[in-house]
């Protein structure tokens, strides 16, 4: 066991792909993620690694596709646009089957959007995000001493199914101090015979991801599905928090979000409000079987995001209708207080009309005029 | 143990650094912490401000409503933070340069004339330093101590300025506790 140190996010996740083993950093500037490449910047040469600022996200994506290729542990850490400019690159990893990390620390979009907390790319992440039939594990800590242990385990995911895996985080966990310890793990080495690393005595590899005919095609694409398979019955995590069994309530979120709701739920389990928090850290795969199990006793479900509702439809599938699935959120940057979960929660409970997304923000606005 | 602190001010008054020596104290301390900076649109020009939580159990929401306490170090954040504080709570107000105060009777109000302080002792560039003293005169969530540790780590090469500092807390300190007793004996 290391020493406690107080990171910023960003740098917990430098030094985490570091510990990690991690060799190279192709990236491009982005708030709310630059101390991250600024972190790295000085310490990857202090460890023989590379750091290279591309000339976009384009580019640097696409050398991540190369040293992937090339068997290097690699990664790359942007924000939602830049994440959105390299979904070619992601894509021609995963039908290349190339192993690789990117940390998304998404903002408020859609377009430029703003810098403050958002999670308003869920689907993008978890359905892929780039053309073709492909999946990328997505992992969402919580806290900053998530964020480091989670950067290390993609890694090892990302090698163990040669597949990209994404580490979803927001600018609250990105900007915010905690203290955070490396444990100490003995280095994987992984062995890539597959990796471009010169032929000198043995057939040369070829990575690649084009195959014109249909039915070799095919046959890839249920390799790749095998693989995604896999990964849904051994990569699922999630975390269960406050009460279990007979609910009035049970809150669903995952990121930042979560906290705030954990901090909802001790308030409102001080009121003899019987509520449990399932908190998602896996979202691709999302851990359907565990959250239906999760919801079997509960009145009602609350999904909270911030976002206008990208999550709640995995909630709606996972409890199968068995559950009544409520949503709430707050949008813009905007991160909703423990209070006001509590507020909507409650409504819940009572049996009253949740607010919709803009009569709450209409409600704000007009008492705090 | 919950201790949740705003530290406000304008950019270069010092309030992320108060807020990051509070959490390194606090974590010396062996408690959990959080440090949250403001690093939206506020951080060019206005208020800038940051949340420390200090807590005995794993810290949830790094946000809040409604602050325990708010120490502003410049009239905007007064402004903005002043009606915010939870009822029962502290308010920490740089009366150097807020000539307002509040007119809460439910919280306790303290007024420490920050820059002042700092200027007695060679520069008012050190006031985040009262502000910081003030803060845990009035609160004792840390030790005085552990704070000066803390100060001398981020000051140790200059001497001079480390005693400014040293002084500028320790002022601030006693300023924040003989201010809270005030405080109480009004609010009663």
């Amino acid at each position: 066991m290391g020493e406690k140190k107080l990171l910023k996010g960003c740098e917990a996740i430098g030094e985490a792909a570091i510990q990690a083993g991690a060799k190279a950093f192709f990236g491009y500037p982005i708030t709310p993620q630059s101390e991250v490449p600024e972190y790295l910047s000085k310490r990857l040469p202090e460890v023989g690694g590379v750091f290279l600022q591309a000339e976009s996200e384009v580019a640097a994506s696409n050398m991540l596709y190369g040293a992937a290729g090339a068997g290097v542990r690699i990664f790359t850490t942007t924000s939602s646009p830049g994440y959105s400019l390299m979904q070619e690159a992601v894509s021609y990893m995963a039908g290349s089957e190339l192993p690789c990390v990117i940390v998304n620390i998404v903002r408020g979009g859609p377009g430029l959007g703003g810098i403050l907390p958002g999670q308003g790319d869920y689907k993008q992440a978890t359905r892929g995000g780039g053309h073709g039939d492909y999946r990328t594990p997505v992992l969402a800590p919580s806290t900053v001493q998530e964020a480091a242990d989670l950067m290390i385990d993609a890694f090892d995911i990302a090698d163990k199914y040669r597949n990209p895996v994404l580490v979803l985080g927001d600018g609250l966990i990105g900007q915010m101090m905690e203290p955070v310890e490396f444990k100490q793990r003995s280095t994987q080495v992984v062995e890539k015979p597959w990796a471009t690393t010169g032929a000198k005595g043995r057939p040369p590899n070829i990575v690649n991801s084009l195959y014109l005919d249909a039915p070799t095609l095919e046959r890839h694409n249920i390799k790749l599905k095998a693989k995604y398979d896999a990964i849904e019955k051994d990569e699922r995590r999630w975390e269960e928090y406050g009460n279990t069994g007979k609910l009035d309530i049970l809150l669903v979120a995952y990121g930042t979000v979560a906290r705030v709701c954990k901090t909802a739920v001790d308030e409102m389990t001080k009121q003899g409000i019987r509520v449990g928090l399932f908190r998602p850290i896996s979202l691709y795969p999302f851990p359907d079987a565990e959250l239906r199990s999760a919801a079997r006793q509960a009145k009602a479900i609350l999904d909270i995001e911030l976002s206008t509702g990208q999550m709640i439809d995995d909630v709606k599938a996972a409890v199968e209708g068995r559950v009544p699935v409520h949503y709430y959120g707050r949008v813009g940057g905007i991160v909703c207080t423990p209070e006001e979960v509590a507020f909507h929660a409650g409504r819940v409970i009572k049996g009253e009309q949740v607010y919709t997304i803009g009569e709450y923000a209409g409600l704000v606005t007009a008492l705090t005029a | 143990m919950l201790s949740e602190v705003t530290f406000a001010g304008f950019g270069g008054q010092g309030v992320m650094l108060a807020g990051k020596i509070l959490a390194h104290a606090g974590l010396d301390e062996g408690h959990e912490v959080v440090w949250l900076p403001s690093y939206g649109p506020e951080m060019r020009g206005g208020t800038a401000y940051c949340n420390v939580v200090i807590s005995d159990k794993p810290i949830g929401s790094p946000i809040f409503a409604a602050p325990a306490a708010v120490v502003v170090m410049n009239r905007p954040s007064l402004d903005k933070f002043g009606s915010r504080v939870k009822p029962g709570g502290l308010l920490i107000i740089n009366s150097s340069l807020i000539d307002a105060t509040s007119d809460r009777t439910d919280i306790h109000v303290v007024r420490v004339p920050c820059n002042e302080i700092a200027q007695g002792f060679g520069s008012a560039k050190a006031a985040n330093m009262a502000a910081l003293g003030a803060y845990c005169g009035a609160t004792k969530v840390v030790t005085v101590d552990s704070v000066k540790a803390l100060v001398k780590e981020t000051f140790g090469a200059k001497p001079k300025v480390l005693d400014l500092n040293y002084k500028t807390l320790e002022r601030g300190w006693q300023a924040g506790e003989e201010g809270l007793a005030a405080a109480k004996k009004k609010i009663k």
